[in-house]
């Protein structure tokens, strides 16, 4: 959106068109002649791949509607209804609950991707920060959606999660218990509260889809990041989005949905909870309570606090903090690739969140809790002290000059100017 | 005077007017939109059921449920009621006794745990006060816990036999609904 349009109408018709509504105009050139670096890796797949998986989440998720009841009675029913007897439910409701599995691992590949590679840096904030409340809106969503299963893990997640707004009663009493009873439209889950969780499900898929358009957008304003975290300067640094990364992206999507399909057709309740088909009992706490695998380091982080309020701050805070990041880190480089300090920390950054992913699953006691403790203090060591001080104290290693130099060595940079070479960006 | 008054025109009137009913109107038409997810009539009309004691035995609980939510009823034995009451005031996490039949604050002795006196019936909402999982300690051969009372399987929260929160990471104690003796072995609760 910040380059000149090179769209040409190829015939009258198009003309005519382009004349009233440009968008084959805006498809072409940003889609078409979108200019990208070009040394990105399969990392820079994600984005694609998430877009595919948010298609899928609603094709999937409208057609299943058309089956689903939202009521406390018939709403485990209806899904087995849909297992069993609707023509291909099965693999339709397996899609869309492993969709949802599929979706955060590729969201969190794409998050951890952004964060070593500094794609949250100046002038991409917005573009990060529209990334975040993405992450929020999905992790929402796929709350809901499993909550309307109706089965046991289904019923008290809905419960303890709900639940945590009643610690604001510690601030105010009766505050958190109001907000609570607001939620359910109850005295405890029930009827209304499946019935709002299925509205809001279908609702939020939405906003998601207009939250990317927007992430996208900000995304084709400086152009994307690459591994050098060196930004386009010359011709030769970078190619057209079609055909090079539609080709790259599609192999990346290709492969990706090999896994997605292993995960419906061999392993489709691998990731799943066998205590979600049994039908939810108010009477009957499951004895071990387990969120999706896609939240167990936040519970992990819930659950490492003793205290009930700061649990909560700490859960809601641990996923916040990430707005601030691009201010948090002060280094002028922004691949970590140069950073030979920070990518250490990085990387026990990410080995924190895998820890916390692995505690969340086991019983808050003994070692584990110890262990989750330490996780805990080192996610958020990383970002509120580690980020900053790391940027300030460490010398970067050498870069090249641009882009094409990276790839193609020094010299070789047929289009690079002399200037470029010798000053590297941002030092 | 020479300073000239600007007078207002038609256009800033309009604006004022137009900004002023947009603002009102829509500050007072989100109140429907927020409050229709409040508990309906359907849901408060559920207030209060009547529970026949007589078959509890002593050392025996039932689970009834009232307004969606399960409420603890156990025949508690002697030993257990001792156990309660030996227990001080500066032990207790929560020193409040959480009794809806009494007033607020009031102090989380064993007798403000119970109604009207009556030791051996304790009636408690069975939700723990954490993040409102049901506690294990109403069947016989459950874990009772580390004070002989409730033991939430969730987070592990230990609740005594009066109710009473006692380790682990729940604010509080079991609430205690309100509720009246209509006979011996009658109570109705809400």
């Amino acid at each position: 959106m910040a380059h000149e349009s090179t769209y040409k109408p190829g015939n009258a018709l198009s003309k005519w068109f382009d004349d009233r509504l440009p968008v084959l105009r805006l498809m072409h050139d940003q889609f078409g002649v979108f200019p990208m670096p070009r040394n990105l890796n399969y990392l820079w797949t994600f984005g694609g791949i998430l877009t595919f998986f948010l298609v899928v989440q609603v094709l999937s998720g409208v057609v299943l509607a058309m089956h689903y009841v939202p009521h406390e009675s018939m709403a485990f029913a209806s899904v087995e209804h849909i297992m069993r007897d609707v023509n291909w439910g099965w693999l339709l409701r397996y899609m869309h609950a492993n969709g949802g599995s599929m979706f955060f691992l590729a969201v969190y590949l794409h998050i951890i991707r952004g964060m070593y590679y500094g794609s949250y840096k100046a002038p991409r904030e917005i573009l990060w920060i529209l990334g975040v409340f993405i992450f929020l809106a999905m992790m929402a969503t796929a709350f809901m959606g499993y909550s309307l299963v109706w089965g046991q893990m289904s019923f008290w997640a809905v419960t303890v999660i709900t639940n945590l707004f009643s610690s604001l009663d510690a601030i105010w009493s009766g505050l958190g218990t109001a907000i609570v009873e607001w939620i359910w439209g109850g005295f405890a889950v029930g009827n209304p509260t499946l019935n709002r969780l299925y509205s809001l499900h279908y609702l939020l898929p939405f906003v998601i889809f207009g939250l990317v358009l927007l992430h996208i957008w900000a995304l084709h304003v400086p152009g994307s990041n690459n591994p050098t975290g060196i930004e386009i300067k010359t011709k030769s640094d970078s190619i057209s989005f079609h055909p090079y990364y539609t080709v790259k992206d599609g192999f990346a999507m290709s492969a990706f949905i090999v896994l997605f399909a292993f995960f419906i057709f061999y392993a489709p309740n691998f990731l799943s909870h066998p205590d979600n088909y049994i039908e939810a009992d108010p009477l009957v706490t499951p004895p071990h309570i387990v969120p999706e695998w896609y939240f167990l380091p936040f519970y992990a982080i819930l659950r490492a606090i003793p205290d009930k309020l700061l649990g909560v701050i700490a859960l809601f805070a641990s996923i916040l903090l990430l707005l601030f990041i691009p201010w948090l880190d002060t280094s002028k480089v922004k691949s970590a690739r140069y950073r030979p300090i920070y990518k250490w920390f990085f990387a026990l950054f990410v080995i924190s969140g895998l820890v916390l992913g692995y505690l969340g699953a086991k019983a808050p006691e003994g070692w584990y809790l110890i262990v989750g403790r330490i996780a805990t203090a080192y996610y958020f060591l990383h970002l509120l002290v580690i980020m900053p001080v790391v940027g300030w104290i460490e010398k970067p290693t050498a870069m090249p000059g641009s882009i094409t130099e990276s790839v193609l060595g020094k010299g070789a940079g047929g289009g690079t100017p002399k200037g470029a070479a010798a000053a590297p960006e941002r030092r | 005077m020479a300073a000239k008054t600007i007078e207002p025109t038609r256009r800033d009137f309009m604006t004022i007017t137009a900004g002023a009913f947009a603002a009102v109107g829509a500050a007072a038409s989100l109140w429907p939109f927020i409050d229709q997810m409040n508990p309906d009539a359907s849901a408060l009309s559920l207030a209060s059921i009547e529970v026949d004691l007589a078959p509890v035995q002593e050392g025996q609980a039932i689970t009834v449920m009232w307004r969606g939510k399960p409420v603890f009823i156990r025949h508690r034995t002697a030993e257990e009621i001792e156990k309660a009451k030996a227990v001080s005031l500066s032990e207790l996490p929560d020193p409040e006794a959480r009794n809806m039949n009494l007033e607020a604050g009031a102090p989380a002795n064993d007798i403000n745990r119970v109604k009207d006196k009556n030791e051996k019936w304790l009636v408690l909402i069975g939700i723990c006060t954490h993040l409102g999982c049901i506690p294990k300690g109403q069947g016989i051969a459950d874990v009772k816990g580390e004070y002989g009372g409730w033991f939430c399987p969730c987070h592990g929260s230990h609740y005594d036999t009066a109710g009473r929160i006692r380790k682990g990471p729940a604010p509080r104690n079991l609430d205690v609904p309100p509720f009246n003796f209509l006979s011996e072995t009658k109570i109705k609760i809400g």
